[in-house]
């Protein structure tokens, strides 16, 4: 197979006007080099590190996230994307570095208090709370509960009030995300995209300022996707920054403002979708030493990086 | 055979103070596996510490009853820290395996030659709750319905255990259904997602075992109280898994399935000892199982034959939600 060629193409812009559209304009005149500078950083990550024995799983030098907008962290199968998504959570420790959350210095705080600080993560596989209903699913996230405390739990009057507060935002997410009809049905019972729905939606109730989705899309139904989407795209509109992780590239290259590619642990390139898209190292990463070989398309594996030289052969129009 | 005999014992057995004692184990364990996914196989070390909590304060510290009563609670609280603070952040089956070990090897420590001077080693603690006994407004036989009758002794101790079991069970149902309830349900179901959405998962099963463990150590208490004297042996693992038998009998996470389940598995219990009783007394037992030693042996079978039986048709237990059980991750 020849190399993919890429046409330049003059990107329409697909961000609607508002908060988002903003943001991602400073991001225009940027340069597309691995770790360059952002206007507005929620999130700065330096010389992160984690080794899984002599493998090296993740290494990246320099990150930042531009708050307000939707960046995307792509790569290969094994690029080191979730093991960074955990490290920035406190789901698991580095071997060295540190980061900061809105000049909040982050490194080895607990993932639990991760999420108190305002970045919330979901999960690739989502974690459906099978016995508990959807809307106690939903509930769970609400933070200042009195009532988690083991001394109030027991006095109903002293949790009651917040309780009813978090009942409303809950019921208000589930129809905005249109699972009021399963609001009483075990989590258990909702089909895969309903989960990635629920999740996101239950995500929302910690309020966070970053949130961090791994693999939002990955075994949706396609008839659902377009909603995730939609509901994705919205979030910056309510003031939130949102990371994700994800494999197909249309996704990537219809919502994301800021595209941040991954490969071996390292981050290689980053910059707007377009930029990426025909960065040489970055299909060079995708499709390896072997991308003359057209067998490597056929399998499994691969079928992600077929997606991605796909696209980037046809220009994303 | 006389089956009015095998019923009437079995039901003294059900609402006698065996199964109440039963009843608070199970409520503990309730707290840890039902409600919070702990598999916590150590609950007889916790009614253990419970009643030599008790015991050794009256009889080698030389406290009243009265005072010696929450030490039992105190043991129970430090024995969870104990076990809990170190193995807590490790995966479920590593908790199983430490809390089987510690529970045991507390008990060998008991009834070692070396701790008799304070745990009265092998023959353990007599006389330990005098106080309580002579309390005892009952004489004699309380004769209830035919041949239903219990020792005045035992309406004494029972009516406590059996209100103690009451007031337990209302505080559990209370925090339940609280929030705080609710960050329990959710690291059962997936420990990540809790920790995600900001819950302290590992502060929360520390109070979780300690909640679990206090209420087993509070059985112990109360037992000490029924029989006045405190025996490792009645702590032998086997009590733990008696108690989860009760608890898959009532129906794990549900308010009263510990309390049925108790009374239904001693029920069980002592139907089949009477029923193989009956069986040899006539004469229909082969030789090698007439003596009593095999009869306790057979027993045991049966009443796990009947529990396998339970499980299948009924694998919810008496008040668990069939629909739960059939939902995977």
């Amino acid at each position: 197979m020849d190399e993919p060629h890429v046409p330049p193409v003059d990107h329409p812009d697909p961000v609607p006007g508002g908060r988002r559209a903003a943001a991602a304009a400073a991001l225009a005149d940027l340069d597309c080099v691995p770790g360059v500078e952002k206007p507005d950083p929620i999130l700065i990550a330096d010389e992160v590190t984690r080794r899984f024995g002599g493998l090296t799983a993740v290494d990246v030098e320099h990150l930042e996230i531009q708050r307000g907008v939707i960046t995307a962290l792509i790569g290969p199968n094994g690029a080191g994307k979730t093991t960074f998504f955990n490290l920035l959570t406190g789901f698991d420790q580095p071997d060295t570095g540190s980061w900061s959350f809105d000049g909040e210095q982050l490194g080895r705080v607990p993932a639990h208090a991760v999420a108190h600080r305002g970045m919330v993560r979901t999960f690739q596989l989502t974690k459906a709370l099978t016995r508990l209903t959807v809307i106690e699913n939903m509930r769970l996230g609400a933070t200042r509960q009195t009532g988690e405390r083991f001394i109030t739990a027991p006095f109903r009057a002293a949790w009651r009030g917040r309780e009813d507060d978090i009942t409303a935002q809950a019921d208000e997410l589930l129809k905005r995300f249109r699972l009021d009809h399963v609001r009483d049905d075990y989590a258990g019972t909702l089909s895969g995209g309903q989960r990635k729905l629920r999740e996101m939606a239950r995500s929302l109730m910690v309020k966070p300022r970053l949130v961090m989705l791994d693999e939002p899309m990955a075994g949706v139904n396609p008839a659902l996707t377009e909603s995730l989407l939609g509901h994705v795209k919205d979030l910056p509109e309510d003031g939130m920054t949102v990371v994700f992780v994800e494999h197909d590239m249309d996704v990537v290259m219809d919502i994301s403002d800021w595209v941040v590619v991954m490969a071996q642990g390292r981050i290689i390139a980053e910059g707007t979708p377009h930029a990426v898209a025909s960065n040489p190292e970055v299909i060079d990463a995708y499709l390896g030493e072997h991308h003359d070989d057209k067998s490597a398309y056929e399998t499994g594996p691969v079928a992600i990086d077929h997606a991605l030289a796909r696209s980037v052969a046809e220009g994303y129009e | 055979m006389d089956f009015s005999l095998i019923f009437t014992s079995a039901l003294r057995e059900a609402f006698g103070t065996q199964a109440a004692y039963y009843a608070l184990l199970v409520i503990g364990l309730n707290v840890h596996y039902g409600y919070t996914g702990l598999l916590n196989f150590g609950q007889a070390g916790f009614a253990m510490v419970g009643a030599y909590g008790v015991g050794i304060m009256v009889t080698w510290a030389g406290w009243s009853l009265w005072a010696a009563l929450p030490m039992g609670l105190v043991g129970g609280l430090l024995f969870a820290l104990l076990l809990g603070l170190p193995t807590l952040r490790l995966r479920g089956d590593y908790f199983a395996i430490t809390t089987i070990a510690a529970s045991e090897i507390l008990r060998r420590v008991i009834r070692s030659s070396w701790a008799s001077d304070v745990t009265g080693g092998t023959s353990g603690l007599g006389d330990v709750a005098p106080e309580f006994t002579r309390l005892n407004p009952f004489d004699g036989r309380v004769k209830l319905v035919g041949q239903w009758s219990y020792f005045g002794s035992d309406v004494w101790s029972g009516l406590w255990t059996w209100a103690v079991v009451l007031l337990v069970t209302l505080l559990v149902w209370l925090l339940m259904r609280s929030p705080w309830g609710r960050v329990l349900r959710a690291i059962r179901e997936d420990e990540d997602a809790a920790r995600s959405l900001g819950k302290n998962v590992v502060s929360f099963k520390l109070q979780s075992l300690v909640l679990g463990g206090m209420i087993g150590s509070l059985g112990g208490i109360m037992l000490t109280l029924q029989r006045s004297s405190v025996i490792d042996q009645v702590f032998e693992p086997r009590t733990t898994f008696f108690a989860y038998a009760a608890l898959i009998l009532g129906g794990a996470a549900t308010t009263f399935g510990p309390i049925i389940g108790s009374m239904l598995f001693w029920f069980l219990f002592t139907a089949s000892t009477q029923f193989l009783r009956e069986m040899a007394r006539q004469g229909w037992m082969p030789g090698f199982l007439e003596s009593s030693d095999s009869t306790g042996t057979l027993v045991l079978a049966m009443v796990g034959l009947l529990i396998v039986l339970l499980t299948v048709f009924r694998p919810q237990g008496v008040f668990g939600d069939r629909q739960e059980l059939l939902l995977d991750g």
